[in-house]
């Protein structure tokens, strides 16, 4: 116990202030946006429609204390049903689609969905429309926001989610 | 293996992997494995071909691993009935390739589990979407997929997925359970299928590396050199020496980066956050040091067949050693930590035990197998250059379980950085990627690296043009997920999360 305090205490605190989304925003709005449009907090469910895994990695990386998400009052939650947006990924493969469009039926309002990945956006190298794959998630459900990159960075997913929460709310 | 099969014409293929290619016929094809499998060799993957519009019908092709060689047999099959022996009786991890393989092509095996494998509904069972005739948009069916059911007083069974309830790629998981204890798993895959390998014909060779480099994110670097080698093989091409110290540093910086999620991702599935929080940071900081390096955290397309992309300067390299010299301090401190948490231990120890005689009788392979008291690892037994003969000591531990398979990373994070710190201080001089030769058409080109799961090849064959007429990329996972199932028996269903972690084997690696 004595290292791990030391080794806590050593490393001590690495957060990062969050990007805003676009020049003109700042992020003071921006959290104000969050408490408007959603309470207090945004709730993610992550599908992955068929990618290489890669934009789950950095995923994951959202969770490292450095861009510290949660810090910023986004997690990532179990099940559709308690989340307010879906984090979508992949080239939407076909024998994933119908469990892509299920997990949309199953997300209450306000369903913001975000397409992330160059394969999200466009089908990426897997291409559209082939035997196996469909392609763009909006072929499938309804997308907010796309954020392109191959993997895309833990810095632009951020800025993906925070432009899906501003566009709803100026909407 | 020549004296045994004289009557074989066993020819050497090119390329750096030592590999030899035979003719067979199905019974010689039995035999050979059956010699391999006795000799202490492996299966490495097996797929097949459509040779039809060359009259020549179908072809499989295995690919066997002896204690000196690759060796590829080739086994021509009957255009209107392409049947051949079932191999998963010599090698248990084949039933699900050739599974996969009817599915696609429609070559059946006499024998063994028939069920379709990545096939779900995408198109219909009389349909092969990798054979040159089939429909570009096949009607999707109606499913069902008959899994095997346990009866019993007291079994029920908990359905999982595809839609996991973490970030993670989508699978199924069928447990079969009396109260908490898995009394059976069984695993149901190719959700991500994505076409791959139909997508790879035609392609020209740039198109196709980018393409073969996402076959599984997490190992982007181990496909990349992979089908880079493949295509050097086939081209004639040998890559500069520089160009394959800095993939040597790609991957183990790939390897590196992979043990760090994971000794983070198993401890916090064990409940202990502080390590996730401490290993996901250090992982941070080598992705920054490669944005910083290489204008990019992840290696997607740095190398390319015939070299590597983007050079590294003194002032690069001594980032590169300054991250891992940090890094290296940082993961002795926490192994500490970790070997003297009695909490954690407790979950680690005996969890998921996967002991080395089954995972010798199973075929399992790589990171995993060398928790089971195996040592074998590419990078040792082929020793392509940077890799020199035992260079690095074999690491190995003996328990099989969650303990073993953490151990076997630490261990080799810190290889991984033994071996960048001794490339990067002697860096050959000169050119990082030189121009492909002239294509061989039809020659089969093979190329393989130790990934961080374990043995990925990648098999090329191109066409009178110079582009891919044929390209089968092979994931260790294969032959590791079969050996989860039983790695799980008798455990109980909240340790899963825990055993699957600590296999943490790939998807779309398989799914294709």
């Amino acid at each position: 116990m004595w290292r791990l305090l030391q080794q806590i205490k050593k490393v001590g605190l690495v957060s990062e202030p969050k990007p805003a989304p676009d020049a003109t925003m700042l992020q003071r709005q921006l959290q104000e946006q969050v408490r408007r449009v959603f309470g207090r907090a945004l709730a993610i469910r992550q599908v992955d429609a068929g990618s290489c895994n890669g934009c789950e990695l950095e995923i994951h990386a959202l969770h490292n204390p450095y861009y510290n998400l949660e810090g910023a009052g986004i997690h990532f939650v179990a099940s559709p049903r308690h989340a307010d947006a879906l984090l979508v990924t992949g080239p939407v493969s076909r024998h994933m689609a119908e469990a892509l469009r299920r997990t949309y039926d199953a997300t209450p309002e306000p369903k913001l969905v975000i397409a992330a990945g160059d394969c999200a956006a466009c089908g990426g190298v897997f291409g559209e429309n082939t035997c196996a794959t469909i392609g763009a998630v909006a072929n499938v459900v309804p997308v907010d926001v796309v954020v392109r990159g191959c993997p895309p960075t833990p810095t632009a997913l951020l800025q993906g989610i925070l432009a899906a929460i501003s566009k709803r709310a100026s909407a | 293996m020549r004296e045994h099969f004289s009557d074989l014409n066993f020819e050497t293929l090119p390329g750096a992997l030592p590999a030899l290619r035979v003719a067979v016929t199905a019974a010689r094809l039995v035999e050979l494995c059956r010699h391999v499998r006795a000799a202490g060799g492996r299966l490495v993957t097996l797929w097949g071909e459509d040779l039809r519009r060359e009259d020549s019908g179908f072809r499989l092709c295995v690919v066997l691993e002896d204690a000196d060689d690759l060796i590829a047999a080739e086994l021509p099959l009957d255009a209107a009935n392409p049947t051949y022996p079932d191999l998963s009786e010599i090698f248990p991890s084949a039933s699900r390739m050739q599974r996969a393989t009817f599915d696609l092509l429609g070559l059946r095996t006499l024998g063994g589990d028939q069920r379709p494998w990545l096939r779900h509904g995408a198109w219909p069972a009389e349909v092969f979407p990798l054979r040159h005739d089939a429909p570009a948009l096949p009607p999707s069916v109606a499913h069902d997929y008959p899994f095997v059911r346990v009866e019993g007083e007291g079994v029920h069974e908990v359905p999982v997925g595809p839609v996991h309830a973490g970030t993670i790629e989508p699978g199924h998981f069928r447990f079969s359970v009396v109260g908490e204890k898995v009394l059976r798993l069984e695993e149901r895959f190719g959700y991500t299928h994505k076409g791959i390998e139909k997508r790879a014909e035609g392609l020209d060779i740039a198109a196709g590396a980018r393409l073969v480099a996402r076959v599984c994110g997490d190992s982007a670097a181990a496909y990349a050199w992979a089908c880079a080698m493949a295509i050097e093989a086939v081209t004639h091409t040998t890559p500069p020496p520089r160009a394959l110290v800095l993939r040597g540093v790609l991957l183990e910086r790939e390897r590196l980066a992979n043990h760090l999620g994971d000794l983070g991702g198993i401890a916090n599935d064990a409940g202990f956050a502080f390590g996730q929080l401490q290993f996901s940071r250090l992982k941070e900081d080598l992705l920054r040091a490669n944005e910083k390096v290489w204008g990019r955290r992840y290696p997607m397309d740095a190398i390319v067949p015939g070299g590597v992309c983007g050079d590294i300067d003194a002032e690069a390299a001594r980032i590169l050693i300054a991250n891992m010299d940090a890094i290296a301090a940082e993961i002795r401190a926490l192994r500490e930590i970790y070997d003297n948490h009695a909490g954690l231990q407790d979950r680690f120890m005996s969890a998921g035990t996967v002991t080395p005689e089954l995972s010798a009788r199973l075929g399992m392979v790589g990171l995993a197998a060398r928790g089971s008291g195996g040592t074998h690892d590419w990078r040792n037994a082929h020793a392509l250059a940077p890799y020199a003969p035992m260079a690095h000591a074999a690491v190995s531990h003996q328990s099989g379980d969650v303990a073993a398979r953490v151990a076997v990373r630490f261990d080799e994070a810190l290889v991984s950085i033994d071996l960048c710190r001794q490339w990067l201080a002697q860096l050959p001089a000169g050119a990082i990627c030189v121009p492909l030769g002239a294509p061989h058409a039809g020659t089969l080109g093979l190329g393989g690296v130790e990934g961080w799961r374990g043995p990925v090849l990648v098999a090329v064959r191109l066409d009178t043009g110079g582009r891919i007429a044929r390209c089968h990329p092979h994931d260790p996972s294969w032959h590791n997920w079969p050996v989860l199932e039983h790695a799980i028996m008798d455990n109980i269903v909240p340790d899963f999360p825990l055993i699957n972690k600590s296999f943490n084997l790939a998807y779309s690696g398989c799914d294709l």
